[in-house]
């Protein structure tokens, strides 16, 4: 692309640089050409940003595309249109899809649909064993040195009971320094659960969720990341315990990162009572004290990523009672509005910060070159536009997500995207996909 | 009612439990009758949705509706959407179609009347959801209770069993605590809920030292498949800490009854000789005032000025 456009009089926040300030920026071919207040671009196109934010593209490190398998719910394309609304440049979607992404043919299938539809790019998350099954290590190597260039695996949802599986898998991946994401959830405990347990489940009728099976292998993940020295990542931290653990592997210098999702600093397990499965969700909402050590755990860095777990389904799969319906949530359109809501308005973060857990703090969690900033001279213009007043109430019928899975149809939210960028091109443009 | 629907025993107002039980005492009259009929709710049609068997709370229903001349089917669905059957979504929008008014639901996953709820416009009335709740077994109970007790308050109310997975015990605690009564839940710890003190209960793991202070001990019925899931060691066991046998019986009070939702495991929670007790059990009340406290539910929820409209 030859196009030179100038962002014009936006407050940049970046990150990665420490930047925050009034700065134009001028885009070139694809890459950000120079950075600067009241830059000169003759000949560029001008977008005017005043009163706007322009930031690194959000990047998103758990995604549920469906595709291939359940293309009634989502495909990349319509998720990557739903991530491109939402502020994203780059989604890592997970490898629960049917066949599994265990192998190299299926995660360079998902990487080439993305590149192909081109609104974001897609990293996707290979399966740590053969068909999630927690039997056998599958061939991260391959996966790794394929054209899709895999760094991250994960079981999701079926997460690695056996100790001994895990420890062999954080080793072996520091081969392709890999990071291996875990789902923390012991199965014992949460055979046939329904919900969070507690005060909620217990009135309800449905069975109850603990938090200690998320805690206790969040503590077991690691000791054994402490042990081998491999790269561990644990997904959507939803209970108090589970952010102080990682807050305190941290601080002795285990290699940990971790990510919270956007229902999880935003919804209690009151939300449930009147069994609505758009609530379901795994791990379970929680109670307020959980909510308030997630928002304190995103604060003080405890947790480097916002990840919103965007897990569209079909219809008619939620349209059922509570107990027959799958967990999950969409996530990708309502990111930002939450956290700017949740986070910024009430004061646990201040805006950089949020827009740090969307872009860089995800960004190091893996290798996602080109996204996450740094905003510089040089790197891809993978860009997020955004206005962080703008007030807007979801409604699920104007999603581009095919599923209208959203527990947040009806609420107001603050901060909108105005635009987003890939390597310089409009994928949104004026709140509007441009494809 | 406030309600449109009985969906949960704490959907009722002490007020509207009472007028619940005062109506079923005036409609008991018509069961008295030789032609057992009344021309109530003639021309309704009350659709019986069962989604699991229970031929007792089926037929008490059916009889409750037909005694009001009402109009009634049973739809048995066993096999929910959970099983690949209709969903229960499309079951809701043929009924609908059919222009039932009222649906008697009983159904094996919790909150499934909920659900419900929203896609029809008929009142709903939940016969049991999963382990969740069993409104209308509450205020049958709670009747049975009233005509041996002059009142609620202070009423001492023992419920003795499988707590976390009965829906007798969520809605009894939820009716008998609106009423004031004074309910103990006695349990091994593994079979009471998360967090069960903020029911507004006592509760106890020791039955001999809860039960002389009872006016009323509801035994619960525990199945097999809770000691298969290891709640508790032995149905033997169980039935030694937690069952109800004449020597249990005798430590009562001698004004204290005996009350059971059925069916019973003789043997287990409940001995034969207190079950069949003339002077303690009231086991077989219950099961008569079902038919009474169900035709006033139906009466209520159903009747009133849109009968005269």
């Amino acid at each position: 692309m030859t196009q030179r456009t100038l962002l014009r009089g936006g407050r940049l926040v970046d990150p990665a640089s420490g930047h925050d300030g009034v700065a134009d920026v001028l885009l070139d071919g694809g890459v950000v050409a120079e950075v600067g207040p009241g830059l000169e671009a003759a000949g560029a196109k001008r977008v005017d940003c005043g009163g706007l934010v322009v930031c690194p593209g959000f990047v998103d490190l758990h995604v549920h595309l469906r595709e291939p398998g359940r293309e009634d719910a989502e495909t990349i394309e319509t998720g990557s249109r739903a991530a491109a609304l939402g502020g994203y440049t780059a989604v890592c979607p997970m490898p629960n899809t049917d066949p599994v992404a265990d192998n190299a043919g299926v995660v360079e299938m998902v990487a080439a649909r993305g590149r192909e539809v081109g609104l974001v790019d897609v990293f996707p998350v290979g399966a740590v064993t053969l068909g999630q099954r927690g039997v056998e290590l599958a061939e991260l190597g391959a996966m790794a040195r394929s054209a899709a260039t895999v760094d991250c695996f994960s079981d999701d949802g079926n997460p690695i009971r056996e100790a001994r599986l895990l420890r062999l898998a954080l080793e072996y991946a520091r081969a392709f320094d890999a990071v291996v994401a875990d789902h923390a959830e012991d199965a014992s405990l949460t055979d046939g659960a329904q919900m969070h347990e507690g005060e909620v489940s217990a009135m309800l009728g449905l069975a109850g969720w603990p938090a200690a099976a998320e805690e206790m292998v969040v503590a077991r993940d690691l000791l054994l990341a402490e042990l081998t020295g491999g790269r561990l990542h644990l997904c959507h931290l939803s209970t108090a315990n589970a952010v102080e653990l990682v807050r305190a592997a941290k601080a002795r210098g285990v290699r940990v990162t971790a990510e919270a999702a956007p229902h999880h600093f935003t919804l209690t397990d009151e939300v449930v009572r009147g069994y609505d499965p758009v609530f379901k969700v795994n791990p379970p909402l929680r109670e307020k004290a959980d909510v308030e050590a997630v928002r304190q755990g995103l604060a003080d860095g405890t947790i480097d990523a916002i990840a919103t777990d965007h897990a569209p389904h079909a219809r008619e799969d939620k349209e059922v009672e509570w107990t027959a319906a799958p967990p999950g949530m969409l996530g990708l359109e309502t990111a930002l509005g939450l956290a700017v809501a949740e986070l910024v308005a009430p004061g646990y973060l201040a805006l950089p910060a949020a827009i740090e857990r969307l872009t860089a703090g995800p960004a190091r969690c893996r290798r996602l070159p080109g996204h996450g900033g740094p905003v510089t001279p040089g790197a891809p213009a993978n860009l997020t536009v955004l206005d962080p007043a703008a007030r807007w109430t979801v409604d699920r019928a104007r999603l581009a997500s095919r599923a209208r899975n959203t527990p947040f149809h009806g609420r107001e939210l603050t901060g909108r995207v105005v635009h987003t960028l890939l390597r310089g091109a409009f994928t949104v443009r004026d709140g509007k996909a441009q494809r | 009612m406030r309600a449109k629907h009985l969906l949960s025993a704490a959907d009722l107002t002490a007020g509207e439990i009472t007028r619940v039980l005062d109506t079923a005492a005036h409609l008991a009259k018509v069961t008295d009758r030789a032609i057992k009929k009344v021309p109530t709710l003639r021309g309704r049609t009350v659709c019986n949705l069962f989604f699991e068997d229970s031929t007792r709370t089926r037929i008490s229903f059916e009889l409750a509706a037909k005694r009001l001349s009402a109009d009634v089917i049973n739809f048995s669905a066993k096999g929910s959407s959970v099983s690949k059957g209709e969903s229960l979504k499309d079951t809701a929008i043929t009924l609908e179609a059919m222009g039932v008014d009222a649906i008697v639901i009983r159904h094996g996953a919790s909150g499934a009347p909920w659900r419900l709820a929203e896609w029809v416009r008929a009142v709903v009335v939940n016969a049991g959801d999963g382990t969740h709740e069993h409104p209308t077994q509450a205020l049958l109970d709670l009747y049975t209770m009233r005509q041996r007790f002059p009142s609620f308050e202070g009423l001492r109310v023992a419920i003795v069993g499988d707590v976390l997975h009965s829906r007798v015990a969520r809605s009894n605690v939820l009716a008998l605590t609106t009423m004031g009564a004074e309910v103990t839940l006695v349990a091994p710890p593994t079979l009471l809920p998360a967090r069960v003190e903020s029911w507004g209960v006592a509760v106890s793991y020791d039955l001999d030292a809860v039960l002389p202070k009872q006016d009323v001990v509801m035994m619960l019925r525990v199945q097999l498949e809770r000691q298969r899931a290891g709640f508790f060691p032995s149905m033997r066991e169980y039935a030694r800490l937690y069952g109800l046998d004449a020597r249990r019986l005798d430590a009562m009070a001698d004004h204290a009854i005996v009350m059971h939702p059925g069916p019973m495991n003789r043997g287990v929670e409940i001995a034969a000789d207190v079950a069949d007790s003339l002077e303690r059990s009231v086991i077989a009340d219950q099961v008569a005032n079902g038919i009474s406290v169900r035709m006033a539910l139906l009466y209520l929820l159903l009747g009133g000025p849109e009968v005269t409209a």
